[in-house]
């Protein structure tokens, strides 16, 4: 349902028409409908949305870490290689050594009973078989690597001997211990003060530079997409509703639900402190069946009958070929003025 | 860690001291007179206080406990009322006999249960689980005397495989000694076997939901080293805590067990004390009962921090 964009040769994740449900008591769930995606070598891309929006999902479904009883559709390459649907043994030489995870709650994401050198030396010890002692060394290169001082000492750490940032930064340098080709970071900053979030993102920005990870960093904020995306998807109920780089969309964008998420952030100087923050109306749909019908046309203050007739497919906007968005009726300019 | 294992050690010390308390004075408020229950058929006032003056028991209760403590210090718990043999020497054949079977007992219950927990837990809904939970189910709802008696009718008198009963101390012939206690180490350490399981799986479908399972998946783990290096770790507080708690149940709890199959144990032995009055019989079985359930406590949590690093920072089971 999607145009591919303009793939260029260095393209390392391939994500085309991914659909992703979920059987549950009351029927089926659909999480995600027909997502598209393209990661380049040393591309940081943020995606987007409200809490439900099927993010998390897409990005747990790349490597196949979903639950079982999820069906998922459609298609993931990496360098060419298809991942829906392959072999869990062939998965599992993926995860962890090309396709690395970052996940939201440092705390509960690390094991409480093994030291933090344990676990970064346990993704070598798998993938590069490497024994424990030289696991263990390379653990406190990987330390020092994120940022943690006195890595030597720090390597036979336990989870809650460390403070929230540090962990998050031992997930880092776990994940990134066998030099992934794609990095996915699921919130990577959400649980963490705001001061200590900056260097999360420094770190991130710092090992793309260094070993040209491509990071596909999953947020709802909006702050966090500006500060370190080249590129941006938004998604809403399942759908990617508009794709573009990040100055692009952040100075026009063309999808409602866009306009909506840019003018429900705060803004340095804006409306100083008299005006309320504008919100979209209404709550992101639970879809049993992912209808032929523009799924944000609820709570969208341009929707009319062809919105609810059927689903605008995500087509290039405006000028540049590299601006999409899935809109009948994009925003006129200056939307954040237009938008209530 | 060292002030943790003081700290557990200092405890268990004065647990032990307020429990000998509380047994010495629990069985001078039980009903009946040792003392009438030793004269027999003479009952003379004067056969009576002789009686008392002889075993001590016309001394204050402060000065008897003084004296008691002293003795058991030494490893002296007294004659038996009813016999004259010294307690010591009945704990010493009754003892080991009751230990080896619990021990072994648990290691069979400890084994089965873990192992079955953990399939149902990782096998969830499908076949693997329903038959672990039937079997679990069965283990707790049947009787063990009457597992006990089937297995001497079937195992034993039919076919000769096991004996049917008696007992070989381990020192004298190992090879006989097992022969005679597998079968009721078996048949106890099943329905223990059915608890663990079902705290194992419980305590499994927790660590298998949690986010690091996930993060250990998404290095690339392969499922055994998921299963057993994160989420089976993170569930031993929960299986060492049955464990030890059903081990301690066992010393004194195998009564029934080892009357089945004859064992001359530790269970028969408080039995008997109990109807007849023994009062130094019944201080020691409760006594070593108590400081068995204390020692083994001890460990568990020895055991806690072991297995769990932040129990040795903060001194509590979080």
């Amino acid at each position: 349902m999607t145009t591919a964009p303009a793939s260029t040769a260095t393209t390392v994740l391939e994500m085309r028409d991914l659909s992703v449900s979920f059987p549950t008591e009351t029927g089926t769930v659909s999480a995600v409908d027909g997502a598209a995606l393209d990661l380049a070598a040393g591309e940081i891309v943020g995606m987007v949305g409200e809490s439900g929006c099927g993010k998390s999902v897409t990005g747990m479904s790349i490597a196949g870490l979903l639950p079982g009883s999820a069906r998922v559709t459609g298609s993931v390459r990496l360098n060419g290689t298809e991942l829906v649907g392959a072999r869990e043994s062939a998965l599992r030489r993926v995860r962890g050594r090309e396709i690395a995870y970052i996940f939201q709650e440092p705390m509960t994401s690390l094991n409480p009973v093994l030291t933090v050198g344990r676990q970064i030396g346990e993704v070598l010890q798998v993938h590069e078989r490497m024994s424990r002692r030289a696991a263990h060394a390379r653990a406190v290169e990987l330390l020092t690597l994120v940022g943690i001082p006195s890595a030597t000492h720090r390597v036979g750490a336990y989870p809650h001997q460390l403070s929230g940032g540090m962990r998050q930064r031992v997930m880092i340098a776990m994940a990134v211990a066998c030099g992934p080709k794609v990095l996915v970071a699921d919130e990577p900053t959400t649980a963490l003060d705001v001061t200590v979030q900056a260097g999360i993102l420094q770190v991130l920005r710092d090992l793309r530079d260094r070993l040209g990870t491509s990071i596909l960093i999953i947020t709802h904020d909006l702050g966090v997409i500006a500060d370190i995306a080249d590129r941006v998807v938004v998604m809403y109920a399942g759908r990617v509703v508009e794709r573009a780089p990040v100055t692009d969309l952040f100075a026009r964008p063309y999808h409602h639900y866009t306009a909506g998420l840019l003018s429900a952030s705060p803004k340095p100087g804006r409306h100083a402190s008299t005006a309320r923050l504008a919100e979209i109306p209404g709550l992101v749909p639970v879809l049993s069946t992912q209808p032929d019908a523009c799924t944000f046309a609820d709570r969208c203050p341009a929707a009319d009958a062809r919105c609810r007739e059927s689903a605008p497919p995500l087509e290039v906007a405006g000028d540049g070929t590299d601006h999409l968005a899935a809109c009948w009726h994009p925003c006129p300019p200056q939307p954040r003025e237009a938008n209530r | 860690m060292a002030r943790y294992l003081l700290t557990r050690a200092w405890q268990s010390a004065l647990t032990l001291l307020l429990s000998t308390i509380v047994v010495f004075v629990g069985v001078r408020a039980l009903p009946g007179d040792p003392a009438l229950a030793l004269a027999g058929e003479d009952r003379s006032p004067e056969a009576l206080e002789a009686i008392r003056r002889h075993y001590g028991l016309d001394q204050p209760l402060p000065v008897q406990f003084a004296q008691y403590v002293e003795r058991v210090a030494q490893g002296d718990f007294g004659v038996s009322i009813r016999t004259g043999t010294p307690v010591s020497s009945m704990l010493t054949t009754a003892l080991p006999v009751t230990v080896e079977l619990s021990v072994l007992a648990i290691a069979i219950a400890s084994l089965l249960g873990v192992g079955a927990g953990v399939l149902a837990a990782v096998r969830r809904g499908r076949p693997a689980e329903w038959f672990a939970n039937a079997l679990a189910l069965i283990g707790l709802s049947v009787p063990h005397f009457w597992l006990g008696l089937l297995a001497i009718l079937y195992l034993s008198v039919a076919t000769g495989l096991f004996p049917a009963s008696g007992f070989v101390p381990l020192l004298e012939d190992p090879v006989d000694n097992l022969h005679h206690i597998v079968l009721p180490a078996v048949i106890l350490g099943t329905g223990l076997a059915a608890i663990i399981m079902r705290q194992t799986r419980s305590a499994m479908l927790d660590s298998l939901s949690s986010d690091y399972v996930r993060t250990a998946k998404a290095k690339g783990l392969r499922p055994r080293a998921v299963v057993t290096r994160h989420a089976l770790r993170n569930s031993l507080i929960v299986v060492v805590t049955v464990v030890g708690l059903q081990l301690g149940g066992l010393i004194s709890g195998a009564v029934v067990t080892e009357q089945i199959f004859g064992l001359p144990g530790f269970g028969k032995m408080t039995i008997d004390a109990v109807f007849q009055r023994d009062y130094p019989v019944i201080q020691a079985v409760v006594l070593l009962t108590a400081t068995a359930y204390i020692v083994i406590n001890f460990f568990v949590d020895l055991l806690y921090s072991v297995i769990d690093p932040r129990i040795r920072v903060t001194g509590n089971p979080a």
